[in-house]
């Protein structure tokens, strides 16, 4: 009966359920899983990105504020110069006892009983040992001022940095802090007269290393990278550039250029240690430069960076269409004139994103130059890269390794202005490529 | 004609060459982490006190790395001065003669304190080379066998000792600091446990007897800290009950941050650890190139400046940052020995 019935019906109506299973919502739900790894994998990224520089920047922004004591600095000749020889003996003024100087305006600025000599110690202790070089370098620059009465803003000591900052837990016993009770009271004083101030810290950016965390800046580490920068732009950029050109347009295909390529794709990947190896070997004890010396650090990273940039460049050139080339063939134009004035300009965007990065690359480079003596404290600034000379990330490393607690903020600062630098690097390898980028 | 611009063109590059490998006005130091502090500090203060000399280089890089520059032989390109937080080694010494380095003066600037301390917040620990001993080692004397350390707990080493696991934080095995741990504390602990006689019973090579007295667990209760000691402060931070091991300048520097343990009964302080009562230091050093004073300007007076009581004495600002002075006959003798010029 039912038999009956259902063969009746017509035979292109299909029951319900025999609808081919194309598994659509197992694809989306493929592609929904897809999406959350996704977004999963980008968050994590930020996660950690933020986590970077939210420790960075809350660790460090306070390196670019320095306590400083202004004090009525009373420049007196009986202890600067007291027999009167500074027209005969120049050196006079730069051996003079100048903390002494600071004591005694301290001395009347707290109201202490000079003949006291720990209170005094104490006291002394509260400004910076770089004082000496400061009033010196006042003195010696307008030997006028002797005799005279001036406000001088001496740098604070570290520690009453640190602790003026918030940095030192003043609630710990007084044998275990290194800023006694004492001087908590002098440094209130000091605020209320208007004396002890926190201000912009200048120095971090114009001083060379010093072991006072007060006195340190990254100075003679910035300019030993500007150096190192210049010359790895210098040499590695056309260097860089003219093998690139020569591989991609005018080497025949053979197996010597063969190996020639699988030898810089490795040499990009070559650990930068080895760098500074090669550096040490050939340059140093080969040819004789000088150890820390900032024209041994640019050759070094210039041969580090250069891999990076003949990819760079010859994946630009590649990119170039076909039809630039034989448009400029066929219109009569010889080969070098094809290159150097269609493709190289069309492909210049490229080569310098490459290069840009290249140099952001080199500029954080530490490993390569321990081995050639960079990994170095220096003091004095280098007036040519053939003078000893450190690295922006050298002093970073440098300043971490620190046992005072003021170093602390000071490697976060150092850290947050070198992620500037990468910053702006990156950004103009950004805008060059938009400025100039075109697309067929 | 032509020939002859390209000899002068030779010329002239070789003279630039010859130049760059002559003119040096500035000391060169390498080596020791724990002595770069203490070189810095003179150097900056050298600088600023001696005007017509340029302030010294002073490179990081380990006691070892330093000595191997030095080694180098002897000339403007090679450095002046090596830091060293142990005495140099006989194998160091000949390569450094085989190089040519045979006029090599040794400095002794003072002493290093080595101290053991946990957070801030732990109760005071009072500790013994024996309880160290038996918490480090690799392997410990049960009945008379060497068994793997079974020790999980301060508590099962010494019922005093506090009741959380074990987790020691020791400088790795090429800082200089370590060669002081071994020697100071655990081969005096393993004396003091017992466990050394039996282990020349067992052993019967003098060497690996020493050696196996000295090696330290490998199952993650102590760990080697291969980086500096702001590694080992921030391991501490984050794990309450670690003991850490740090130069006393170091903690001096961290007091706030970190309770220091008594080894026998003794507080590690300057003066402790001058007077010889606290039992963990170490002589610092520095190696001079004889050949390079009066060459290289300013190296003499370096020297003389470093050996200076207005440097190393008990008032000085090294004192200050951390150093112990050694005794005023010992820093009176250096200076005479640095001033006759022995030599090693």
């Amino acid at each position: 009966m039912t038999e009956i019935v259902s063969s009746s019906s017509p035979a292109f109506v299909r029951p319900a359920a025999a609808r081919r299973d194309i598994g659509i919502k197992r694809r989306y739900a493929a592609e929904r899983r897809f999406r959350a790894y996704g977004m999963a994998a980008i968050m994590t990224g930020l996660f950690f990105l933020f986590v970077l520089l939210w420790t960075v920047l809350s660790n460090g922004y306070t390196a670019f504020q320095q306590t400083t004591i202004t004090l009525p600095i009373e420049f007196a000749e009986k202890v600067i110069d007291p027999k009167n020889e500074r027209a005969t003996n120049p050196s006079k003024l730069m051996t003079a006892n100048y903390p002494l100087l600071v004591r005694d305006a301290l001395v009347k600025a707290l109201g202490i009983d000079p003949k006291n000599r720990p209170l005094v110690k104490k006291a002394t202790d509260m400004v910076s040992a770089s004082a000496r070089t400061q009033l010196r370098d006042i003195v010696v620059a307008n030997p006028s001022v002797i005799g005279t009465t001036v406000n001088v803003p001496l740098l604070a000591e570290g520690n009453i940095d640190s602790a003026n900052k918030g940095q030192i837990d003043l609630k710990v016993e007084e044998s275990k802090r290194k800023v006694n009770d004492q001087q908590i009271g002098w440094m209130k004083t000091l605020t209320d007269s208007g004396a002890l101030t926190k201000d912009f810290n200048t120095g971090i950016f114009t001083f060379g290393a010093s072991s006072r965390p007060e006195a340190a800046g990254i100075g003679v580490a910035a300019l030993g990278s500007l150096y190192m920068m210049l010359i790895v732009l210098a040499l590695a950029l056309p260097i860089g550039v003219a093998a690139s050109i020569y591989l991609e347009e005018f080497a025949p295909k053979n197996r010597l250029t063969d190996l020639i390529e699988v030898n810089i794709n490795n040499l990009a990947a070559v650990p930068s240690i080895v760098y500074g190896l090669l550096g040490l070997s050939i340059f140093i004890n080969f040819a004789g430069m000088p150890r820390s010396a900032a024209l041994v650090g640019g050759l070094v990273l210039t041969l580090m960076t250069l891999p990076t940039i003949i990819i760079a460049t010859r994946a630009a050139l590649k990119a170039v269409p076909p039809s630039i080339r034989s448009a400029a063939l066929g219109l009569g134009a010889s080969k070098m004139q094809t290159i150097f004035h269609h493709v190289l300009p069309l492909a210049m965007p490229g080569v310098l994103t490459g290069t840009i990065i290249g140099l952001a690359h080199a500029l954080g480079e530490t490993a390569p130059l321990l081995l050639i003596g960079m990994v170095a404290f220096v003091v004095d600034f280098p007036g040519s890269p053939m003078e000893p000379s450190t690295a922006l990330p050298v002093q970073i490393y440098m300043w971490a390794n620190e046992a005072e607690r003021a170093f602390v903020e000071r490697t976060s600062g150092a850290i947050i202005i070198l992620l500037i630098f990468l910053v702006v690097m990156n950004l103009g390898a950004i805008l060059l490529r938009r400025r100039f980028e075109r697309r067929w | 004609m032509k020939a002859l611009k390209l000899t002068v063109a030779a010329l002239v590059a070789s003279a630039a060459f010859a130049g760059v490998a002559i003119a040096r006005d500035q000391i060169q130091v390498a080596g020791s982490s724990t002595v770069l502090p203490y070189a810095k500090i003179v150097a900056e203060t050298f600088g600023e006190t001696f005007p017509d000399f340029k302030t010294p280089i002073v490179e990081s890089g380990g006691t070892g790395g330093g000595l191997k520059e030095f080694c180098k032989g002897v000339g403007p390109e090679t450095i002046d001065i090596a830091n060293a937080s142990r005495k140099i080694k006989d194998s160091e010494l000949e390569t450094c003669k085989a190089a040519g380095v045979t006029e090599i003066q040794e400095v002794k600037i003072g002493y290093d304190g080595i101290v053991f301390a946990t957070d801030a917040g732990n109760a005071e620990l009072k500790l013994v080379p024996k309880d160290l001993y038996l918490a480090l080692a690799a392997e410990i004397v049960v009945d008379g066998k060497l068994v793997a350390n079974p020790y999980k707990k301060w508590s099962e080493v010494n019922k005093d000792l506090p009741d959380v696991e074990i987790a020691a934080y020791i400088p790795g095995e090429k800082h200089g600091t370590r060669e002081v741990f071994e020697e100071k504390i655990l081969a005096e602990g393993c004396k003091e446990a017992g466990a050394k006689d039996v282990i020349k019973g067992l052993i019967a090579d003098e060497k690996a007897a020493a050696k196996a007295c000295v090696a330290v667990r490998k199952d993650g209760l102590a760990v080697d800290i291969d980086g500096d000691y702001t590694e080992t402060l921030a391991r501490i931070a984050s794990n309450k009950n670690g003991i850490g091991v740090f130069g006393l300048a170091f903690f001096e520097n961290n007091a706030d941050k970190l309770k220091v343990a008594t080894v026998n009964g003794i507080v590690p302080s300057v003066e402790t650890i001058a007077s010889g009562e606290y039992p963990v230091s170490r002589p610092l050093f520095f190696y001079v190139k004889k050949a390079h004073l009066g060459v290289i300007p300013g190296l003499k007076e370096y020297v003389e400046f470093f050996l200076d009581d207005q440097m190393i004495g008990p008032d000085s600002p090294l004192a200050a940052y951390g150093l112990v002075s050694a005794p005023d006959a010992e820093r009176e003798e250096g200076r005479k020995a640095f001033d006759a010029g022995n030599m090693l």
